[in-house]
């Protein structure tokens, strides 16, 4: 089947297995790395990206599910040769260690943060309860999306963040 | 160390530097190894074993083959033909790579399936048709070692029972006698279950042997990648692979833990297939073959006793354990360690007498005794004295934290001899208890326990005041597989003063490429970010043993002192050649030397650098390198003190880790920021298994926690926000006096966060709780108590 994908604002395609599941449409077709495998049964959130703006499990998805849509993924975060705060925040607040689990976490705090500028860290920790760390214990994690929100929120126009 | 000798610019020990690690993981540019992809590649994929014990009647692979995409399927009979079908264990057991009569655990590795793509291979893989003929499993330790029995190893000729070894140390007689005269003793059987590390990163290998160049390159999952090419040398010379002809490349770790130490069958059966066919092969596990087959950590069946005198003085401890090992002993420990470092079990506290023995037995479960992130079965070591202590204050009616630091081993002991041999090199453990008291608030909390139990409601205190044992180690007693226990460091430095350097270990998310750096720029004042640090390719780095048990830092940190300190004796002659002074005559500061007297006739380790390779003293040899193999002369003995709060509420059973005080010393800090990360892991994972994981067995030897349903790894709700600090005691032994901290915390943590629990129950009549303290445990013990809904 074919599939027609946005990734990262580039406009893609493929003709794919009706079973392949997205991860791999986006890691093995399209050679985005980034985008990690850690369980296989959408509990680890290594996988994570972003699908019309919301944080899905892509490897349980299948990749013409997401024809037609809009996909973000860590490699989209970086724009222009400026970081993402997000990213800036999890270098800053020592927020990755192994970096297997980091892709996941940046993509679902993104999406977090963009409903949630303001968030306590009640809410941060229930934000990314879908997405496991082995390696930080997630105090760092925490930081960063805290950083980065206090940096989002500083730049985003009077009136409240988006 | 309290405070840098070096500049934030140069960025030596005690910096908190940022990691040289993070951009490429930010961006998605990591590198790990299912990251890896080589033109023609193929897949294989793993048939795996249904039964926990049975005969295998016949193997049908002609559906399989007949799959589009499939273009072989492996039996143990095709690797009997190069005698591959078995293969030792790092404990010199023997381990099946693809079994030919008989699997002896659910999910064992029963053929493999080469295919053009993955989901080929997958496809193939479901459609291998095995007929079994099912034996009765053996899944309880103690019932393993009954007469009658059915014995497992039948490949062993001599063998007639399921009895491993056993392995006792100390001093019998005189632990017998202290407990003849003790005014108290306690006692408790200790179960330390079955878990598994769960690094987030399954393991996985691409494989490529070339043909024309005779060579093969392996991407694999390893903490060790030395040892493994070795391993892989002398376990397949026979068919033609040489060591020179080997090189292993561990790029990019996604956490390791321990898990990733051992040799498992999948990477075996990928070098096979790569060797006959000529082509790359990759093999990535999934999830539940990670949890149901990777080797596992702990399984220990321990009866612990501890005798003391009226005045909470204690005297002796006496440890009796069963090990339960799976069907094969592939435990991960120093050749002479059958029962790892479990010996450290006196823990803190300055015991005079103490014997300890360990029986190892078969069973049908996956191999393992891995470490789940701690030195060799140290965290078992540390749990059973620290809940033998707290049993022992509590049966005395003694405040746990006086009893302890009235039997601390005394700052002024050390170096410390303990009864069971062990020379602790430096320790202030009441310097870190009382820190950790004053922290938490420790007496406020006492109160507030006192009222909210008038209260009826359940609130604990838990301490642990841990002892640790890494970095492993003096070659006069580490090995493994003869391999001695030495790590290494070889430093370049350019002709323009920048410098690379290369190890023999490999890190999995601790931030080597950072803290190396920062020992170099300390000892040779070149700044941290003029310095590549690479390891995990075999063809370039030196020969060491790899990362696990916190062995890193304290010995190939130790090697990085060392080599660089080589650097800068030729750097003087050099200086001095330049300066026209003697060596003798010249001071050095980090990254300067200087004519005595004269601070401002100086040379820079740069100049000194760019001299090496265009203006060298006549009769000196070019260039400015050196190498280090670095033999430690004693482990490193890391400790602290935790504090953790508890509230458990009595009508679910749930635990709630209200807060966790955590005070640290590990030695001389390189970089606080990584510590306090470390720490921050290490206590998560110490939480799990007190609270959430096991992995379980039914009857039938049926694995109860395969997958993420089922094992819980702890999430950010869970987890508490952990309060961290530190005490600095330096190792006297080691260059740059630090000791190692990965693992402390995971370690530590569950006594503490398991005698919270107890604390809270004691006076309902509780002694006791295994871990994990899971609700549905706590709920029946408080029903079995009289606390009723």
């Amino acid at each position: 089947m074919n599939v027609q994908v946005t990734i990262n604002g580039d406009k893609l395609g493929a003709d794919v297995e009706p079973r392949l599941l997205l991860v791999h449409l986006i890691r093995e077709v399209f050679r985005l790395t980034g985008t990690h495998i850690g369980c296989d049964t959408t509990h680890c959130g290594a996988c994570t990206v972003l699908l019309d703006g919301r944080p899905v499990k892509s490897c349980t998805m299948f990749a013409v599910q997401a024809n037609g849509r809009d996909i973000q993924t860590v490699e989209g975060l970086e724009q222009n040769g400026a970081l993402h705060p997000l990213q800036e925040g999890f270098m800053a607040e020592h927020g990755l260690q192994c970096g297997y689990c980091t892709p996941g976490m940046l993509m679902t705090s993104k999406a977090f943060l963009e409903k949630h500028p303001s968030p306590s860290e009640d809410d941060i920790r229930w934000a990314i309860s879908g997405n496991l760390c082995r390696c930080t214990g997630y105090v760092n994690i925490v930081k960063a999306v805290q950083h980065a929100a206090a940096k989002l929120r500083a730049a985003a126009p009077a009136g409240g963040a988006r | 160390m309290t405070t840098a000798r070096t500049t934030p610019e140069v960025g030596g020990m005690g910096h908190s530097i940022k990691r040289k690690e993070d951009p490429r993981f930010i961006r998605g540019k990591g590198t790990y190894v299912d990251d890896v992809v080589l033109p023609g590649m193929l897949y294989l994929d793993i048939v795996r074993s249904p039964h926990a014990h049975a005969k295998i009647v016949k193997i049908d692979t002609s559906k399989a083959t007949a799959v589009p995409g499939v273009l072989a399927v492996i039996t143990g009979a095709d690797l009997a033909k190069y005698n591959l079908h078995w293969m030792p264990t790092l404990m010199s057991d023997t381990q099946m790579v693809l079994p030919v009569e008989k699997v002896m655990y659910q999910a064992q590795e029963v053929a493999a399936v080469l295919a053009t793509t993955r989901y080929a291979a997958a496809d193939g893989a479901a459609a291998v048709d095995v007929e079994y003929d099912p034996l009765p499993a053996v899944v309880d330790p103690h019932k393993a070692l009954e007469p009658g029995a059915p014995v497992l190893r039948t490949d062993k000729k001599d063998k007639k029972d399921n009895h491993i070894w056993h392995w006792e140390w100390g001093d019998r007689a005189a632990t017998d006698r202290a407990f003849a005269e003790a005014d108290v003793t306690v006692k408790e059987r200790i179960y330390i279950p079955r878990i598994h590390v769960a690094s987030i990163e399954t393991c996985g290998c691409v494989a490529h042997f070339d043909k024309v160049q005779d060579k093969l390159t392996v991407w694999m999952t390893t903490q060790a990648p030395h040892a493994i090419r070795t391993v892989f040398a002398l376990v397949a010379g026979h068919v033609g692979l040489a060591e020179h002809k080997i090189r292993i490349i561990s790029p990019d770790i996604g956490g390791g833990f321990g898990g990733k130490v051992p040799v498992y069958p999948g990477y075996v059966i990928a070098v096979a297939a790569s060797v006959l066919t000529g082509k790359p092969v990759k093999w990535i596990e999934d999830r539940m073959e990670n949890l149901q087959a990777d080797s596992f950590a702990r399984d220990y069946h321990i009866t612990a006793e501890l005798a003391a005198r009226k005045d909470g003085t204690l005297t002796a401890l006496r440890i009796k354990t069963l090990a339960d090992h799976g069907y094969t002993d592939a435990a991960a420990n120093p050749s002479k360690f059958p029962a790892g470092l479990f010996h450290v079990c006196t823990g803190s506290y300055d015991l005079k007498a103490a014997h300890v023995e360990v029986d190892g037995a078969y069973t049908n479960k996956p191999p393992g005794g891995i470490a789940y992130r701690c030195s060799f079965r140290v965290t078992e070591a540390v749990h059973t004295i620290e809940r033998m202590v707290d049993i022992m204050a509590h049966q005395l009616g003694q405040d746990p934290a006086e009893l302890r630091k009235k039997n601390f081993i005394r700052p002024e002991q050390f170096p410390y001899k303990s009864a069971l041999g062990w020379e602790y090199d430096s320790g202030n453990y009441a310097g870190a208890l009382d820190k950790a008291m004053q922290m938490i608030g420790y007496a406020e909390l006492k109160r507030e326990q006192a009222e909210k139990r008038k209260r009826g409601e359940l609130m604990g205190i838990g301490i642990s005041s841990f002892t640790e044992i890494v970095g492993a180690g003096p070659s006069k007693h580490f090995d493994i597989l003869g391999l001695k226990m030495f790590d290494s460091c070889e430093i370049r430095v350019h002709p323009t003063g920048k410098a690379i350097a290369r190890f023999g270990t490999k890190s999995q998310g601790q931030g080597h490429e950072t803290t190396y750096a920062q020992i170099l720029a300390e000892e040779l004042g070149i700044p941290a970010a003029d310095i590549q640090i690479e390891e995990g390719d075999t063809d370039t780095a030196p020969y060491g043993l790899g990362t696990y048990a916190s062995r890193s830092t304290p010995v190939a940190g130790a090697a990085a002192a060392v080599a660089a300190r080589k650097i800068l004796d030729k750097a003087r002659k050099i200086a001095a050649h330049l300066l026209e002074a003697a060596p003798d005559d010249l001071v050095y500061e980090p990254g300067k030397f200087s004519v005595k007297g004269a601070p401002n006739r100086s040379k820079t380790i740069q100049d000194c650098a760019f001299a090496a390779y265009t203006n060298h003293p006549q009769g000196m040899e070019a260039g400015l390198e050196a190498v280090s193999y670095y033999d430690p002369p004693n482990l490193t003995y890391p400790f602290g003190s935790y504090i953790c709060v508890v509230d458990i509420d009595s009508g679910t059973g749930e635990v709630k880790v209200r807060r966790f005080v955590a005070i640290d010393d590990c030695g001389n800090i390189i970089n606080p920021m990584i510590v306090e990360g470390q720490v921050h892991g290490g206590l998560t994972m110490g939480l799990a298994p007190a609270l959430l994981e096991e992995i379980q067995y039914d009857e039938h030897g049926n694995v109860q926690g395969g997958s993420f349903i089922d094992y819980l790894l702890p999430t950010a709700v869970e987890t508490p926000k952990w309060e961290v600090g530190n005490t600095v005691t330096p190792s006297p032994h080691h260059p740059i006096g630090a000791k190692g901290i990965g693992e402390s915390a995971t370690v530590g943590a569950p006594a503490a966060i398991a005698n919270a629990v107890v604390d809270a129950l004691w006076h309902l009549g509780v002694r006791h709780v295994d871990i994990p303290i899971t609700p549905p445990k706590v709920w029946k013990l408080l029903r079995e108590h009289g606390v009723k809904d």
